[in-house]
C-alpha cells in the first residue's frame, strides 16, 4: 500500500478499507523508520498530523470527502504553514513560526489533505542537489551516497521512498523537475501564475512556481487542480487564466495527431549517452502512440543558464534583504552596533550557496554593471520567451531530457558551482519563458531513474498532462521502484 | 560679484488613502506603535505586495491638476538599502517609468507671475519611524507608517529665491489639500520637502549642488535654503568648493551638516519589482478622473472674484484652504444680499477671532448660518456695525445667536426719532456754550454732539438719523 497512488488511497478510503488516521500512522511508521537514512524530512509533527487525520475522518463522517480527504501531503519546507516551523532549511529562519499559512496550504486544507511534515531542501531553494540545506543534505533513495537532486529533494525523495504518497515543490530553475526526474517520480511545474505564490518564501519573484510532486501524471493533476487558482492578494497570479480540466485530460492514451518538437540544442555531446539513450527511446515510444516528432531549434538555449544566474540572484539579493536580525529570524549575540548586528546576523544565518548568489546578484544590479549583467539577462530572456513562441507556432509540445545526467553523488559538485548550475540546463529555459513543464520517469540509466521533460505552451497544462498520461500508459517507468524501500515484504504500510 | 541661485524641491506627500499602498492596514495618525501593522508591511516571509487602486486614482488626480502627462503604463522598482525601519530591506518605489511627467505649477511672487516645472509624480511607499532619543541606548522601531503611500513630487531646478520656493511650496501644499489627496499637515510627515541648492554665476554652467534633508516647516525650509546659499557664496568666495552631498538641517542651531557625500552615496540598486505588473491605465479611466476634478484654487479664486466681486485681496484670503471657501459659501447662501459683507465680515472680523482661540474655521464656534444671522442685523438697521463687532465677540465666545445677544443685551438699535430727539434735547440742553459755538460758526463741532448723543444712547442710537436729527434740532429747526 505505501507505494499506491493518490487516487488508489481515496479508493481505498472512500471504500472504508482504510481511514486517514490509520494512513496517516502508516506513512509515519515508514517516514519514522528511514528518515534517519535519506533526511528527507525536517519536521515531522506525529501529534500534529494524527490530529488532522482523525479531524479528516470525522469530516468524512460527517459532511463526505473532499477532493484530498485524508490524504497525506508532504511539503516543502518553502512554504509557509500557521501551525509548526516554517525554515526554509535556513539557519537565519532556523526555528521560524509563521503566523500564516500559504496561499496553497490554505487550499489545501481546505480540500482535506494531511500536511505530512515539512521536507529537506537546498537553503531558500538555491541549489539542485540539496547539499547547501541548513539540516544536513537528503539522500537518494536509489542510491544513499547519492543527492536527491534539488532544490525540492526532499518532497522528491519522500514520495520515491513511500514516505509520503506525494509532495509539494517549487520550482525556479528546475526544483520541481530535476529531484522528480533523479527520483523516478513525476513532477510538475505550472504556467507562472497558474498557482499563488503567497506564503511562498520567495527566491526569484518572477520565476518561482510551486507545484506537485507525485508518482504518477493522475495524481499531479489532482493535486494541481487544488493548488491552482486565482490569488487576489497575489498580483502575479493571473486572474482568468485558461481553465484546464485537469483530471480528464489524464484521460489520453494515444498521441495521434500531436506535433511532438525535438529541440537539437538539448540533445548535445557532453550528456550522458544512456540518458540520452533513455530519452530518444522515449521519443520513438512516443511516435508509435501516433506522435510526429519534429526536429525544431530554440537557438538562444545556450545563454539560459548565463541569464538565470543574472536574474535570480538579482531578485533573491532584494528577496532576502528582510533576514536582516530585526523582526524574526536569527541575530547574532550582543551586536557592537547596528552594521555589525547586519554583518554577523546575516553572515552567521546564511549558507555559502546564498551567500554567494546574494553577493552575485548585488553586483548584477551595480551602477556600472546593471546594463550589462541585468539589463542583459531580460534581453536573453525576451529572446528566449521568442524562441519558444516559434516554436510552438511549428509543435503542440517539446520533449527534452529533464537532466543531463542522473544523480551524481554526494559532494561530487559541491566545490563547483558552475558545473552544478549547468545540471539545470534543460530546465531553466522554462522558467524564463514563464512555461509549464512536467518530468515524467522514462527509464534507468546505470540503475538510476531518468526524466523526460514535456514543455507546452503557456496554460497548456492539459497538453502536457494528455502527452504523459498516454506515454505513462504505454509503459511502466514510473512503477520503478527504489529496491531499498520496495519493502512489501519487510512489513510496513504493506 | 553676482550670485544666481538654483533651487529645485522633491516633495514627499502622504496620500490621504484609507489603507496602506500595498496591504489592507489603516493609516489612521497617531495609533499605539505597531499597532497598524500585517505581514505584507513587516516584510515577513513569502507575503506579497497588492497595489492600492485608491493610491494610484489620487496620484493621476494630482498629475492632472499639474498639467501632467499621465503614463498609461507605469512600473514599480526595488530600491534597496537596509534600514531597520524598512522592513523589506527595498522600498518599492517607481524608479524606471514615473505614473506622471512634464507637470508644472503657476506661482507668484510680489508681482511677478512664473511657471515652475515639474519632472515627475511618482508612486512609493513610506517607511516606518525609527526612536532613539532617551531610549537608553535601544532604538524602538515603530512600523505604522510602513508601507503608507507616497507620491513624490521631483521639480525642475527653476525656483531662484527662498521666496520662490516657498510659492511654490505653498501652492502644491494648498492645491494637494484642495485635491483631498493628502491631509498635506508637515507636523504629522505628510508633507515633507528636500531642497537641492547650488549657486553659480549668470551666464556659467549651474554649480555643484547639495541636498538639504529633514527640512519640515515653511519656515525651517526658508531659513535652510538661505543657510545654504550664504554657505556656498562665502565658500566660492574663499576659493573654496562647492561638493555634491546630503546635508541635515537643524533647525535647534539654525544650520546644516554634511550627512554623507557623492562617493557614500548608497548604490540603491534599482531595478524592476517583481512581484508587481507593470502599472496598466485606461484613457477611459483618466478622462473620468479628469472630469470629477475638484475645483482648484486658482479656479476658485477666479471665481470669488467674478462670481462675488470679491477683490483680489480677499478672494486669495477666502481660498486659502477648502474649508475657508466652503464656509464662505455657505455664509453667502445664508446672506445671498450683500457678498462683499461676507466677505469683508469672515476675512477681517470672524477670521481674526478665531486665530486669536487658534481655531480653524472648521470648528468655529459661530456657524455660516449664525454669522449671516447677525449681517442680516446689520442690513435691517437692527444693530450698527460697531455694535455687530462686540455682538461677534460674544458669538465666538458663548456660541450664542446673533438675535439672542442684540435682545439679552438690550443691543438693538434706537430708530425711533422721537426717542432720539428727546436724548438731543437733552444734551443741547447741557451743554449751552458749545451750542451757541456751533450756531456761531464753529462746525467743527458737530462730532461733538454726535458722540454725546451715542454715548448718551449707548452706541445704541441709529449714526444716520443722529446726523440728521442733530443737523435739524441744533440748526433750531
Amino acid at each position: 500500500m505505501a507505494y499506491s497512488t493518490l487516487h488508489q488511497l481515496a479508493d481505498k478510503l472512500d471504500s472504508g478499507d482504510t481511514t486517514a488516521a490509520a494512513l496517516a500512522q502508516a506513512f509515519l511508521d515508514r517516514a519514522n523508520a528511514h528518515n534517519g537514512d535519506l533526511n528527507a524530512f525536517v519536521e515531522l509533527d506525529a501529534e500534529s498530523i494524527l490530529a488532522q487525520a482523525e479531524a479528516s475522518d470525522a469530516h468524512r463522517q460527517a459532511h463526505g470527502a473532499r477532493p484530498l480527504e485524508g490524504l497525506p501531503i508532504a511539503i516543502k519546507d518553502i512554504f509557509c504553514t500557521s501551525h509548526g516551523r516554517t525554515q526554509c532549511c535556513s539557519n537565519i529562519l532556523r526555528d521560524f513560526h509563521a503566523p500564516y499559512d500559504a496561499h496553497v496550504i490554505t487550499r489545501l486544507r481546505e480540500a482535506g489533505a494531511i500536511l505530512f511534515g515539512k521536507t529537506n531542501m537546498d537553503e531558500f531553494a538555491m541549489g539542485s542537489s540539496n547539499e547547501t540545506s541548513a539540516f544536513g543534505p537528503c539522500r537518494n533513495p536509489w542510491d544513499r551516497e547519492r543527492i536527491p537532486g534539488g532544490s525540492s529533494g526532499g518532497s522528491a525523495a519522500a514520495v520515491a521512498a513511500a514516505l509520503a504518497p506525494a509532495a509539494l515543490g517549487t520550482d525556479t530553475g528546475g526544483s520541481i523537475r530535476q529531484p522528480a526526474a533523479l527520483n523516478g517520480i513525476v513532477g510538475l511545474k505550472p504556467t507562472y501564475g497558474r498557482v499563488s505564490r503567497r506564503g511562498i518564501i520567495a527566491f526569484a519573484s518572477s520565476l518561482d512556481q510551486a507545484g506537485p510532486m507525485t508518482r504518477d501524471v493522475c495524481d499531479a493533476a489532482l493535486l494541481a487542480s487544488i493548488m491552482s487558482g486565482h490569488d487576489a492578494a497575489d498580483a502575479t497570479s493571473v486572474a482568468n487564466a485558461p481553465a484546464v480540466n485537469w483530471l480528464t485530460s489524464c484521460l489520453r492514451r494515444d498521441l495521434t495527431g500531436i506535433r511532438i518538437g525535438r529541440p537539437k540544442e538539448y540533445f548535445v555531446a557532453g550528456m550522458d549517452a544512456e540518458v540520452r539513450a533513455r530519452v530518444e527511446e522515449a521519443l520513438s515510444t512516443c511516435a508509435e502512440l501516433g506522435a510526429e516528432i519534429i526536429d525544431i531549434s530554440l537557438p538562444h538555449t545556450e545563454y539560459a543558464v548565463a541569464a538565470y544566474y543574472v536574474i535570480a540572484p538579482s531578485e533573491a539579493s532584494a528577496n532576502l534583504s528582510r533576514y536582516d536580525g530585526v523582526r524574526f529570524g536569527h541575530r547574532c549575540d550582543n551586536p557592537d552596533d547596528l552594521l555589525d548586528m547586519y554583518t554577523r546576523s546575516r553572515d552567521e544565518g546564511f549558507g555559502i550557496e546564498v551567500k554567494r548568489r546574494i553577493l552575485t546578484g548585488i553586483f548584477a544590479l551595480s551602477s556600472g554593471y546593471y546594463d550589462a549583467y541585468y539589463k542583459k539577462a531580460q534581453q536573453v530572456r525576451t529572446l528566449i520567451r521568442q524562441d519558444f513562441a516559434e516554436a510552438f507556432a511549428k509543435v503542440d509540445l517539446i520533449a527534452t531530457p529533464t537532466s543531463p545526467v542522473t544523480a551524481v553523488k554526494l559532494g561530487e559538485n559541491r566545490d563547483d558551482p558552475i558545473t552544478m548550475y549547468l545540471s539545470d540546463i534543460y530546465t531553466i529555459a522554462v522558467n524564463l519563458a514563464g512555461l509549464p513543464g512536467l518530468s515524467q520517469p522514462c527509464g534507468l540509466a546505470n540503475g538510476l531513474p531518468v526524466g523526460l521533460q514535456w514543455i507546452a505552451p503557456a496554460w497548456r497544462e492539459d497538453q502536457l498532462l494528455g502527452a504523459a498520461a498516454a506515454y505513462e500508459a504505454a509503459t511502466a517507468w514510473h512503477q520503478q521502484r527504489p529496491a531499498a524501500f520496495d519493502d512489501a515484504n519487510q512489513g510496513g504500510v504493506a | 560679484m553676482s550670485w544666481e541661485v538654483i533651487i529645485g524641491l522633491e516633495i514627499h506627500v502622504q496620500i490621504n488613502t484609507k489603507t496602506k499602498a500595498f496591504c489592507g492596514c489603516s493609516t489612521t495618525f497617531g495609533a499605539e506603535p505597531n499597532t497598524q501593522t500585517c505581514p505584507v508591511c513587516l516584510g515577513m516571509p513569502g507575503q506579497l505586495p497588492v497595489l492600492n487602486s485608491e493610491a494610484v486614482q489620487k496620484s493621476i488626480l494630482t498629475g492632472l491638476a499639474i498639467c501632467g502627462q499621465i503614463n498609461l503604463a507605469s512600473k514599480f522598482d526595488r530600491k534597496n538599502y537596509f534600514y531597520p525601519d524598512l522592513p523589506k530591506g527595498y522600498q518599492i518605489t517607481q524608479f524606471a517609468v514615473p505614473l506622471v511627467e512634464h507637470g508644472h505649477i503657476d506661482i507668484r511672487v510680489g508681482d511677478t507671475e512664473k511657471r515652475i516645472g515639474i519632472t515627475r509624480i511618482h508612486m512609493e511607499e513610506d517607511a516606518g519611524k525609527s526612536m532613539h532619543e532617551g531610549l537608553d541606548g535601544v532604538s524602538h522601531i515603530d512600523l505604522n507608517r510602513s508601507g503608507v503611500p507616497l507620491m513624490e513630487i521631483v521639480s525642475e531646478p527653476d525656483m531662484r529665491s527662498a521666496d520662490e520656493a516657498i510659492a511654490y511650496l505653498k501652492q502644491l501644499h494648498q492645491l494637494v489639500r484642495f485635491l483631498d489627496v493628502s491631509g498635506a499637515n508637515m507636523e504629522k510627515g505628510q508633507f515633507r520637502c528636500d531642497a537641492n541648492v547650488s549657486v553659480h554665476q549668470p551666464g556659467t554652467p549651474f554649480g555643484t549642488r547639495a541636498e538639504l534633508k529633514n527640512l519640515n516647516s515653511f519656515r525651517f525650509i526658508r531659513q535652510a535654503i538661505d543657510y545654504e546659499v550664504n554657505r556656498q557664496i562665502e565658500l566660492i568666495e574663499d576659493g573654496g568648493e562647492v561638493v555634491q552631498e546630503t546635508r541635515l538641517y537643524d533647525s535647534a542651531k539654525g544650520e546644516s551638516r554634511a550627512m554623507r557625500s557623492k562617493e557614500e552615496a548608497h548604490d540603491y540598486r534599482y531595478f524592476p519589482e517583481p512581484d508587481l505588473p507593470p502599472l496598466q491605465v485606461s484613457e477611459q479611466e483618466v478622462a473620468s478622473i479628469r472630469a470629477a476634478m475638484p475645483e482648484r484654487p486658482s479656479q476658485l479664486r477666479q471665481r470669488f472674484e467674478n462670481e462675488y466681486g470679491l477683490s483680489a485681496y480677499d478672494a486669495d484670503v477666502l481660498s486659502q484652504t477648502r474649508e475657508l471657501a466652503d464656509y464662505f459659501e455657505a455664509l453667502v447662501a445664508c446672506h445671498e444680499t450683500d457678498s462683499k459683507r461676507c466677505a469683508n465680515w469672515m476675512a477681517n472680523e470672524l477670521l481674526g477671532r478665531l486665530k486669536e482661540q487658534g481655531c480653524e474655521i472648521d470648528h468655529s464656534p459661530v456657524t455660516p448660518r449664525a454669522l449671516a444671522g447677525l449681517l442680516d442685523r446689520i442690513a435691517d438697521d437692527t444693530i450698527s456695525g460697531k455694535i455687530a463687532k462686540d455682538v461677534l465677540d460674544a458669538m465666538v465666545e458663548g456660541g450664542e445667536s446673533a438675535d439672542a445677544i442684540i435682545e439679552t443685551k438690550g443691543l438693538k438699535q434706537v430708530t425711533d426719532s422721537g426717542t432720539i430727539d428727546a436724548i438731543i434735547d437733552k444734551i443741547i440742553a447741557a451743554n449751552p456754550n458749545q451750542v451757541a459755538q456751533y450756531r456761531g460758526g464753529k462746525d467743527k463741532l458737530f462730532g461733538f454732539f454726535v458722540g454725546q448723543v451715542m454715548k448718551a444712547s449707548r452706541g445704541k442710537a441709529n449714526p444716520a438719523m443722529v446726523n440728521q436729527r442733530l443737523k435739524n434740532l441744533l440748526a433750531g429747526m
